[in-house]
């Protein structure tokens, strides 16, 4: 193939440097320099996609990120990336992209049949016709999707890397076209520390595309070297700014390697998310032009004007030899001549009744022909644009009249004025207003000078010509600064030669008639190219009452796909305005939202991904876990020991093989998880006083207590054991999970309601490694590697020993998970992997049985001992767990006292824990089980509880379960019915909590 | 994303801290002496202002300090920020706007 639309000469283009890349299996040449949209047009390839609804045959619109309809599916495999659009994909050699939302082909599509039906698609119509019965919504909706949607997401790991960076600076410069530029330039003069965003590959903005690219190409030239003198100063090309936040945040997308290819970044990542806090911001974030509403607007080679004039001053791409320009103000004049002067017969189309003689003198010179007071009432060309009917419109330009004159063309540049970027402004919490005489928003003065600090600056502060935008910005950039603290240079600005022609007197012309009413006849008013939403669907939604901006944006879905409705919600707006004959203004806008433009999650992710997107936490122990073949288990960020199989056994067999270990010979367990706070201070046990519920002040040094926790709800939260170390110092334990929310309450309360007491508060956590040695020859083995005397009456239970154990100094704790004798070994961390490595030698004439969290629930649950979070849940009385034993009745004051006493605390038929003993004694409820008090055949069933633990008891022989039951404590022997999600129907009879060892024998043993 | 002042740190991004809710409610005292309507107020009822708020943060990730701060609950504002035992700063009569 060969670029049959390339200009001999001119653009930004290096035609050095040919790059050949296919499209939908057909390969092409374009150049260095070139996008995939500008080198796919220089190729003459019109058809680039189908549309997302009727499956219309589309084409380019636009030249930059606007871009509604060349949506592609770029590269393949792992790289494969849906909705890139084809003019912000820069060029690269082997370029592989494929068109979207098509099937079998994009030349015949299936999908098109909706074209025909398009009268029974109308806004909203999904909602109404797929909305009942509401259990085929799954079924409809795999063909919905199916059928709307556009390109497909990659189905391997995104191989690439991504990262994320941190930024500070003085005065941040979204945009870097002309008033970017300046604002930089006199911001960086008085060394103030700037950064300047530009999405596009090199600065400049809308001077890249004018007509005078050398004088335009020197000030970009000087104002970059200008920048460079600059330390301070960071200049960040491919670099969108995507999102405007509180306190000048700004988040940006820099695409660091995408225009190499896939695989060809080298070390760099392939994108970089930037974070950035600004002191100030100028926001010269440019404008983009809006399309004409017209009779079927959507062929493929109907463009934006100033998308044509792009493509012929920076790409050197002429788009058609024949271009009829159509607009309602001056600026697309330039574009007219621009593609006359490169070969193009161009004839002008303007709604305006008349236009300045200087204009019409310039045609002229050109051989331009020119309507005044037309507009084009249809397009002919199903797959691309062949031809256009021209007539005169009426004076109110609500009609049109007389004779239809038929223009051949391949081209229409059309211009319905500029809308400024107002989207950063917005998003930053700004304000908009309504400026007549340019037809359309701009952000109104700042009322967030704390917040977000912003001033816009050129044409997306609606000021289109090049000098005023250089004078704006360079005066943003100056304040900006001096507000910062610097002295800028005086800020006049630079100055040069551009051959453009401002909007001049813009005569809206918000829908363009044609010779049928909009929305009757085969032709279609496309505002919303992206979501197939035409001015009939505007019509539709208002005689439907949707007449609430928000409500017609949702309703017709204007404004919704990727492009954020860049070139519609102005055409959107004032369309429902002139339905309702209310200004503009008074129909309002939506809030823009970030991205500005779509980004990947990779990059939005950063390096905080696979390995590194949660950090584990390892005990000292976790090699010797990992040596003796342990699976883990998450709990919060730790990585606990779950359970230790053998040769041959699951998980089932192995947590049974080691559960019967702890209850026979004796079992060890990694408790260091366990969060550990160390209190000291004259005022400890008034602290520990006021978050338990039970009495501290008499409790012994050396001597440990159990407590609960609640909140002022009175609610549990945690629970633990303290132990008495000294006079005012004790050492609490928490649940692992709960371990940085207790310390922050006791922290909470000290600060802000006692901060008179005296007690510190430490996190120990991490400093201790323990282990848990359960088990009738618990005390046989401790015996053998501690100097500690560990007889039953110098050591009883619930107290602490201190010594060594394993050559080591160490706290030993003899407190019980398991209901068996047991010691909790506390050693300094660093020889944590030495104790346990000491005990597993020491432990072998003892059957010693390393066991994991699965046993230990195993062996809790036997006990009827609660975990905070399983079997409570927030909503759970110490009264409802059973354990109002542990409740001060003499206590004046603890946190949550009052709430005991509350109605709903006292009421009957709160839920409280029992036992259940299923009927089958093999079968394991599952924990969350219902109970119901009426079974039938499907849900709702009235429930009155519901299973918080269940488990195979091998030492009870059967299965266990602890629930939460409805007045379970007084329906002990009842048998209630259980009904599972699979249908299954279980009977147990309501039993105690503990199931072995009632009496608490071998604990004390 | 805020930029926060800690009374003890000075300004620091919004991730460092957690928001708490409205300040200066101190825990009763005899509670037991309290109607449920009495302790209810306390445990669950907070004035939700549209506009200037007092309200409780943490410099959790820093110095772990509890304070005060006033703040626009509209505009985002941050008035002032205060030590717990500090006296309370006075409400801006503008407002809200800044």
């Amino acid at each position: 193939m060969t670029q049959t639309h390339r200009l001999l000469e001119g653009g930004l283009v290096d035609r050095s440097k040919p790059l050949t890349f296919t499209f939908d299996g057909m390969t092409y040449t374009g150049y260095q320099g070139d996008t995939l949209a500008s080198a796919l047009l220089a190729n003459g390839v019109r058809l680039l996609g189908r549309s997302f609804k009727y499956h219309r045959p589309r084409g380019l619109i636009a030249a930059g990120s606007e871009e509604p309809n060349a949506l592609m599916q770029l590269e393949t495999g792992p790289y494969t990336e849906p909705n890139t659009r084809a003019t912000c994909v820069e060029l690269y050699d082997g370029l592989v992209a494929k068109s979207q939302n098509r099937w079998p082909s994009l030349g015949f599509d299936v999908g098109a049949a909706n074209s025909l039906v398009a009268r029974f698609l109308p806004a909203g119509f999904y909602y109404k016709t797929f909305m009942w019965p509401a259990s085929m919504w799954m079924t409809y909706e795999k063909y919905i999707r199916k059928a709307a949607g556009l390109g497909v997401s990659p189905t391997e790991n995104d191989p690439d890397v991504y990262h994320g960076t941190y930024a500070h600076c003085d005065v941040l410069v979204i945009g870097a076209g002309p008033a970017g530029l300046a604002a930089a330039t006199a911001a960086a003069s008085g060394g103030a520390r700037v950064m300047v965003l530009d999405e596009n590959n090199t600065p400049g903005g809308a001077l890249l595309g004018t007509s005078n690219n050398a004088a335009s190409l020197e000030f970009i030239k000087r104002s970059e070297q200008a920048l460079e003198q600059h330390e301070n100063v960071q200049l960040l090309t491919r670099t969108t700014a995507t999102g405007y936040y509180d306190y000048n945040y700004i988040t940006a997308l820099e695409k660091v390697t995408d225009h190499m290819g896939p695989g060809n970044g080298g070390k760099s990542p392939r994108q970089r998310f930037w974070k950035i806090r600004a002191k100030q911001v100028v926001v010269a974030a440019g404008s983009i032009e809006r399309p004409l509403v017209f009779a079927d607007n959507d062929r493929p080679g109907v463009m934006l004007a100033n998308a044509v004039g792009t493509y012929i001053n920076r790409y050197g791409v002429l788009p058609g030899n024949d271009v009829v320009v159509f607009t309602n103000n001056d600026s697309a004049y330039q574009v007219a001549l621009d593609a006359a002067e490169n070969g193009g017969v161009v004839t002008v189309v303007d709604t305006r009744p008349s236009v300045s003689s200087s204009l019409k003198t310039q045609l002229e010179q050109k051989n331009i022909k020119l309507f005044q007071g037309h507009a084009i009432t249809s397009v002919q060309g199903a797959k691309g644009v062949e031809s256009v009917r021209v007539m005169k419109l009426s004076a109110d330009g609500d009609s049109v009249q007389g004779q239809a004159w038929e223009i051949d063309c391949s081209v229409v540049a059309s211009s319905g004025g500029w809308t400024p970027s107002c989207h950063m402004v917005s998003q930053s919490g700004g304000k908009l207003k309504y400026i007549e005489s340019i037809a359309a928003f701009v952000p109104d003065e700042s009322r967030l000078k704390k917040t977000s600090p912003n001033i816009s600056a050129g044409s997306c502060n609606g000021s289109f010509d090049t000098a005023t935008c250089i004078q704006q910005g360079a005066r943003a950039g100056l304040d900006a600064a001096t507000r910062c603290g610097f002295d800028g240079a005086a800020a006049s600005g630079d100055s040069f030669q551009v051959n453009e022609i401002p909007l001049g007197t813009i005569s809206p012309l918000w829908l363009v008639p044609t010779t049928h009413p909009v929305g009757e006849g085969r032709s279609k008013h496309f505002h919303d190219f992206q979501n197939d939403v035409t001015a009939a669907d505007i019509q539709l939604a208002a005689r439907e009452g949707f007449v609430s901006v928000e409500h017609l944006k949702r309703y017709t879905t204007t404004g919704m796909a990727t492009d954020q409705g860049k070139t519609s919600n102005l055409n959107a707006l004032a369309i429902m305005a002139n339905i309702q004959g209310v200004s503009i203004p008074e129909v309002g806008t939506t809030t823009f939202r970030p991205p500005y433009t779509p980004l990947t999650l990779g990059a939005v992710g950063g390096q905080e991904s696979r390995e590194l997107f949660i950090q584990e936490r390892q005990t000292p122990m976790h090699e010797w876990h990992v040596d003796n073949g342990a699976e883990f288990e998450d709990v919060g960020d730790w990585k606990r020991s779950w359970y230790y199989p053998q040769a041959g056994e699951d998980m089932h067999s192995a947590v049974q093989r080691e559960t019967l270990a702890v209850r026979e010979s004796v079992g060890m367990l990694d408790a260091s998880t366990l969060g550990k706070i160390d209190i000291q201070g004259k005022d400890a046990v008034k602290l520990i006083e006021m978050v338990y519920t039970n009495n501290w002040q008499k409790l012994a040094i050396g001597s440990c207590r159990y407590g609960l926790m609640l909140n002022e709800h009175g609610m549990i939260f945690d629970d633990g054991v303290t132990t008495r170390l000294a006079e005012n110092h004790y050492h609490m334990t928490t649940t692992t999970g709960g371990a940085a929310r207790v310390m922050g309450w006791l922290e909470e309360w000290l600060q802000t309601e006692w901060p008179e007491w005296e007690v510190y508060c430490t996190s120990v956590t991490e400093q201790w490694a323990v282990m848990a040695i359960n088990g009738p020859k618990a005390r046989e083995l401790l015996q053998d590697i501690t100097d500690i005397d560990v007889s039953k009456d110098a050591f009883p239970f619930m107290t602490m020993r201190e010594g060594k154990v394993a050559g080591v100094p160490a706290r030993v704790y003899r407190i019980s998970f398991t209901g068996e004798l047991a010691y909790e070994v506390n050693v300094p961390a660093r020889y944590g992997k030495h104790l346990i490595e000491a005990l597993a030698a020491a432990g072998k004439k003892y059957d010693l049985c390393p066991y994991g969290t699965e046993a230990m629930h195993v062996l809790r649950a036997e006990k009827g001992f609660i975990i905070v979070g399983q079997d409570t849940d927030g909503t759970v009385t110490p009264q409802d767990m059973d354990m109002d034993w542990i409740v001060s009745k003499t206590k004046e004051e603890y946190l949550g006292n009052r709430s005991q006493a509350r109605i709903d605390t006292q009421r009957a038929a709160r839920p409280q824990l029992i036992g259940l003993l299923t009927e089958d004694p093999t079968v394991v409820l599952p924990e969350g089980a219902h109970i119901v008090s009426e079974v039938s055949d499907a849900p709702p069933m009235p429930t009155i509880g519901h299973v918080t633990s269940s488990y195979m008891s091998p030492n009870v022989g059967r299965s266990i379960a602890l629930a939460l039951l409805q007045d379970g404590i007084n329906r002990k022997g009842d048998v209630v019915t259980l009904r599972l999600m699979n249908g299954e129907v279980h009977k147990a009879t309501v039993s105690d909590t503990v199931f072995v060892d009632a009496e608490g024998v071998r604990v004390r043993g | 994303m805020f930029i926060i002042n800690c009374p003890y740190c000075g300004d620091r991004d919004q991730t460092e801290f957690s928001c708490h809710g409205e300040a200066h409610i101190p825990r009763p005292t005899e509670t037991k002496k309290m109607t449920d309507e009495e302790w209810g107020e306390y445990v669950f009822f907070r004035t939700n202002p549209k506009g200037y708020h007092r309200e409780r943060w943490l410099h959790d990730h820093g110095c772990r300090r509890w304070f005060n701060a006033l703040r626009h609950t509209v505009t985002d504002e941050f008035v002032a920020s205060y030590k717990i035992e500090d006296p309370r700063p006075p409400i801006p009569d503008n407002g809200g706007q800044s």
